[in-house]
């Protein structure tokens, strides 16, 4: 189909089945930060936003530089795990994983936590004296009116994710199953001067990217009309 | 009964209660300027603020003790806000639902009455971002109710309507305070509110509560903080008769008897009379050949100081109420006015509060 090779195949299943992951490892973990950053007063907030937002302005080649050296086998991590006779996250699916979480971090907490900021407090005041508990509100109140929100940091996650290179290309190398996601292909493609296969590549995710974002902006605007009163 | 010494500190402002004993029952009004505590305080009764301290207890139900708080959802409480606070992402319906699903299953009236008690049965089925301010208030109301809370707590829930809405729901409110029994704990700057709903009213000034007394005993008070640029009221209580042949209505009690006019007859259930005591003159012999309707015999309570050339009057009426007149310094010298004395009450004007 579409005239792909079982080794192209193989690269865009890695990839959506590594930016799949890193959305749904994302959004477990960037809830409970956002609520936390969109209602904190501490000063610990403001330096927890910042460290939040790094990789937005760090190259790529700097965090994958600093994750191969806390998970490759002398590491911090990676050291730990091979004491205990595991293998390290170095040139890993495992690693790559962690690094697309760090990486697009900013992308699942910063919509949530807008979408968070912008409810109103009484409403979770009138959920309380209407006998609703803190994870009833949460589930009952917030998260349908943050739903705008959570399509935005599930969708740029996604995207993002999938748009990764640099730090995938320090810490996971190209191992093919493992670390050689459709961006790694396509850059080990034109380097062999296959122009083809890049082409098509490009072309894929070219239009995957379009079509996402299309698909998003056009769901978006009606998802958040009634939202706002 | 609430029963507490409750402290809060929110930015600037501190909320130092002092000790309080406030008697629950029919409407009691927490009345006083912007940025005196009322609210701070609503907020710490209800334990809506985690920083609210000190001492809380409802019935004798324990709901603070120090930093411990029994949480919101646990204390049974109804609660109107000023913006309603109703959920956008939910229909009227499912808003009242929000409620009823989370209310003790004891079989009270369902959604379908409480909607048609506070009048949106027709709106049931609408987006809330698309209902009028009273509207919102009604379905706020409604919201409350169907959680069967043992104290209604009300945030100036007129404050953002204009004058007809919040006449009506002045008298939806009453009326419910009424049919339900539920204790009400009402947040209002407007002494005609007071006039219209209390029973009662905890006087706040500065983040403290600086005394609770009843209507009655707040309206007699020279100084009550509920006299506004309208200077002193007399609120009267009673019940409307029967419109004569011609036109007029007898508002009152046994002993005492008011006549109205207009479409005064219309408001069968009025139950409340607002007098200004400078619609009321006083004349020492029973009035004759005057076109003034209404004039009573009084006895003089209290003469209060001259302030501007001008005296105020308490007259205790036949049933027992208190009648307060305004009249000048002068006069009061013409006609040897002394507490104790007979005289008689030419009242000009009174509003029914409806």
């Amino acid at each position: 189909m579409l005239g792909l090779t079982p080794g192209e195949w193989q690269a865009i299943w890695l990839t959506a089945k590594l930016a799949g992951l890193t959305t749904l490892i994302l959004l477990v973990l960037s809830a409970p930060l956002a609520w936390w950053l969109a209602h904190t007063q501490s000063r610990l907030g403001d330096i927890t936003a910042a460290l939040v937002a790094l990789p937005l302005v760090l190259p790529p080649t700097v965090i994958g530089f600093y994750l191969l050296i806390v998970l490759g086998p002398q590491g911090f991590v990676g050291g730990r795990l091979e004491d205990m006779g595991l293998h390290h996250l170095a040139f890993s699916f495992e690693g790559i994983l962690i690094g697309s979480v760090v990486y697009s971090l900013p992308f699942a907490v910063q919509p949530l936590r807008e979408a968070f900021s912008a409810i109103p407090p009484r409403l979770l005041d009138a959920a309380a004296t209407l006998r609703a508990s803190g994870p009833d509100r949460f589930f009952s109140v917030v998260l349908p009116l943050a739903r705008g929100g959570m399509l935005t940091a599930i969708v740029i996650t996604f995207a993002h994710t999938v748009g990764e290179f640099g730090v995938i290309a320090m810490l996971g190398g190209n191992i093919a199953g493992e670390t050689r996601v459709v961006s790694i292909a396509i850059y080990d493609h034109s380097q062999a001067m296959e122009y083809a296969e890049a082409h098509r590549l490009s072309a894929i995710l070219l239009g995957f990217s379009f079509v996402t974002l299309f698909l998003f902006y056009a769901i978006n605007r009606r998802a958040m009309s009634p939202l706002k009163p | 009964m609430l029963k507490g010494h409750l402290t809060l500190r929110q930015g600037s402002f501190l909320l130092e209660s002092g000790p309080f004993e406030i008697e629950t029952a029919g409407v009691t009004v927490l009345f006083g300027r912007s940025g005196s505590g009322k609210s701070t305080l609503l907020r710490a009764i209800t334990g809506l603020d985690k920083h609210t301290r000190g001492t809380l207890s409802f019935n004798g139900e324990r709901w603070q003790d120090g930093a411990w708080r029994l949480p919101t959802q646990k204390r049974d409480i109804g609660f109107v806000f000023q913006d309603a606070a109703l959920f956008p992402h939910l229909s009227v319906r499912g808003n009242l639902e929000y409620a009823l699903k989370r209310a003790p299953k004891t079989g009270g009236p369902g959604l379908e009455s409480v909607a048609a008690r506070v009048g949106i049965a027709h709106k049931l089925d609408q987006d809330v971002v698309t209902l009028s301010g009273g509207e919102r208030q009604r379905v706020a109301i409604a919201r409350a109710l169907l959680s069967h809370p043992r104290l209604l707590c009300m945030d100036e829930p007129l404050s953002a309507l204009d004058w007809r809405a919040k006449g009506e729901l002045l008298t939806l409110i009453d009326e419910l305070a009424h049919e339900t029994g539920i204790p009400v704990l009402y947040i209002t700057h407007a002494p005609i509110e007071v006039e219209r709903l209390a029973s009662r009213v905890v006087f706040m000034a500065n983040g403290r509560i600086e005394r609770i007394e009843t209507l009655r005993e707040a309206l007699a008070r020279p100084d009550s903080p509920l006299f506004d640029e309208e200077g002193p009221v007399s609120v009267l209580e009673g019940a409307m008769g029967q419109t004569d042949a011609d036109g007029l209505t007898p508002f009152g009690t046994d002993q005492v008897r008011i006549l109205l006019t207009g479409a005064c007859g219309e408001k069968r259930s009025a139950t409340r009379l607002r007098i200004l005591a400078r619609d009321v003159s006083l004349a020492m012999d029973e009035p004759r050949g005057v076109s003034i309707l209404n004039h009573l015999p009084v006895t003089i309570e209290r003469i209060d100081p001259a302030h501007e050339g001008r005296v105020t009057v308490a007259c205790r009426l036949a049933d027992g109420q208190l009648l307060l007149a305004e009249i000048t310094a002068f006069s009061r010298r013409q006609l040897s006015l002394e507490p104790g004395a007979s005289a008689y009450a030419m009242i000009k004007s009174v509003a029914l509060m409806e």
